[in-house]
């Protein structure tokens, strides 16, 4: 997957989760559950999203690594899935 | 025949508007299916049906504001011809005047039992015979589109079947009793409609009316905000509680890192989409503390009454800033993954708006959680009729001691809110020391 494909389905995966984001608006550095408000269960939610689109799991130890929009694109594109 | 009147919206609502009719007259609905989509001051709601049957008229049009307790719709009931049980309108606060439903008596014979009165004015209306009306209804019962259809016009320009004002129940004279029913043109019944406003009453008997009768509409209110219309609803509940409900609150902490350890291995082993919230282990905590100490699960109307199952209401924030607690009704009936998944359905169908009526009753217990991170600890507010609400602090590492050592450990402070009428402190402190219980075994949750 490439960060192009990556950013995609990550603001996807939020979009459905807090669809008052608005991408072009939003800084992709900031902290999801800190600085964009989502609670627990949107993050969960946000992770479910993504995780189903790659296919594969996300263990709770990654959650961490995809708080923010241009965090969880490194990770998918280092984790090199699909 | 059954009318199906605007369901109780919760103990804060006491009206709303009607978006539109996910049924047509001829459908059939099972209990249970969504037939209206109603807007209130909290969010839009999916209003289900109470009885299984065929919609035979539905006796309000969208757009119309209706306070809780308005017959809305009839529903043929099968087998059953009296009119079903009715949900108990929730003690509604003197409701204000509907403004567009026409309001008018209905004559009942005996006979053509099964034409209903709404379709056999419209037939009147039209100035034809329920014989020239072709049915297309179970039975070939009319509809009301089939009264449209014979009179070749199309529903959107015909006037509305009269439809009964305000909350029932409204004794309609009889065609014995009555005075003469006054005429009344179908443009001046449009007019009404159009201006939602009531027509002049049967002081105007003597003769026709006509459209210059009908008055014109009074000042609208302006556009409803929703956040400041929430505020109000909240505000009013809250104050109602404050005023009638004498608190008490009993407070402890508890050491759950053991139970966050075995969370960690629980959902280790599923996907996300399966993976259970720690918010979730309080609610499951709660659910088997009000099941053991059952004097704080119920409502208070005049005195207690204890629920059978445990309707537990969750206090959800909404995205416009608002709140609402829906009930997840059986709660006693979910284990985690269960309680896991009924949550986030709703607070994901509470944030966008779109919850049910009868989640919105009220619960037995409700349980308020602040967010994963956030103040220590919440001395909560109950929400009428209930008599005790638990509020859970934010999650986090604190010195604690164990073995007569000095530990840093994962702890939570919960709060009993009770209502001092229903129990005393004793009570509460036996629910306290049941959901630690609970909560620090986490293998029985």
């Amino acid at each position: 997957m490439n960060e192009t494909q990556a950013r995609e389905l990550v603001l996807a995966a939020l979009a459905d989760v807090a669809p008052e984001i608005d991408p072009d608006e939003f800084d992709p550095g900031t902290s999801l559950r800190d600085g964009a408000d989502l609670d627990s269960m949107d993050f969960l939610a946000y992770v479910s999203a993504v995780s189903e689109a790659i296919d594969a799991d996300i263990p709770e130890d990654d959650y961490d690594q995809l708080d923010s929009v241009d965090a969880a694109v490194t990770y998918l594109v280092a984790r090199g899935s699909a | 025949m059954g009318m199906f009147l605007m369901p109780s919206l919760g103990a804060d609502m006491d009206e709303g508007t009607l978006l539109e009719w996910m049924v047509a007259p001829g459908d059939h609905v099972d209990k249970g299916d969504v037939v209206a989509v109603i807007d209130t001051a909290k969010s839009a709601i999916d209003v289900e049906v109470f009885e299984s049957g065929v919609v035979a008229e539905l006796l309000i049009e969208p757009g119309t504001l209706v306070p809780v307790g308005t017959p809305w719709a009839r529903i043929d009931t099968e087998g059953a011809p009296a009119a079903g049980p009715a949900p108990e309108p929730e003690a509604a606060a003197e409701p204000e005047p509907v403004p567009a439903p026409v309001t008018e008596p209905e004559k009942r014979p005996a006979a053509a039992a099964r034409l209903a009165p709404p379709i056999r004015h419209l037939i009147h209306q039209f100035g034809l015979r329920p014989g020239d009306v072709h049915g297309s209804g179970p039975d070939g019962q009319i509809t009301r589109q089939d009264v449209l259809d014979a009179a070749g016009e199309s529903k959107a320009e015909v006037a509305p079947a009269p439809a009964p004002a305000v909350p029932a129940p409204v004794s309609t004279p009889t065609a014995e009793t009555s005075p003469a029913r006054p005429r009344i043109t179908p443009r001046a019944r449009r007019l009404a409609r159009e201006r939602g406003v009531d027509l002049p009453g049967t002081a105007a008997a003597d003769r026709v009316v006509t459209g210059a009768d009908v008055p014109q509409r009074p000042p609208t209110k302006a556009p409803v905000d929703r956040t400041a219309a929430m505020r109000q609803a909240t505000a009013a509940l809250m104050a109602r509680a404050a005023r009638e409900i004498p608190h008490y609150y009993v407070v402890s902490t508890f050491d759950i890192t053991d139970t966050l350890t075995w969370l960690r291995e629980y959902n280790a082993q599923r996907k996300p989409r399966e993976r259970v919230l720690p918010a979730v282990l309080f609610l499951r905590a709660a659910v088997l503390a009000a099941q053991e100490v059952p004097d704080l699960n119920g409502v208070w109307q005049e005195e207690f009454v204890a629920s059978d199952g445990v309707d537990l209401g969750v206090a959800v924030a909404t995205r416009s800033g608002g709140l609402v607690t829906p009930r997840i009704v059986g709660a006693q009936d979910l284990d985690l993954g269960g309680l896991m998944k009924h949550l986030a359905d709703l607070v994901k169908r509470a944030k966008a708006g779109r919850l049910r009526a009868s989640e919105l009753q009220p619960g037995s217990i409700t349980v308020s959680s602040l967010a994963d991170s956030g103040p220590d600890l919440l001395y909560g507010v109950i929400y009428p009729p209930q008599v005790a609400l638990v509020g859970v602090g934010a999650m986090g590492q604190r010195p604690w001691v164990v073995d007569g050592e000095l530990a840093v450990r994962n702890t939570v402070t919960v709060t009993v809110s009770a209502d001092h009428r229903a129990t005393d402190g004793r009570t509460g402190a036996r629910f306290l020391a049941a959901l630690g219980k609970a909560l620090t075994n986490p293998e029985e949750l």
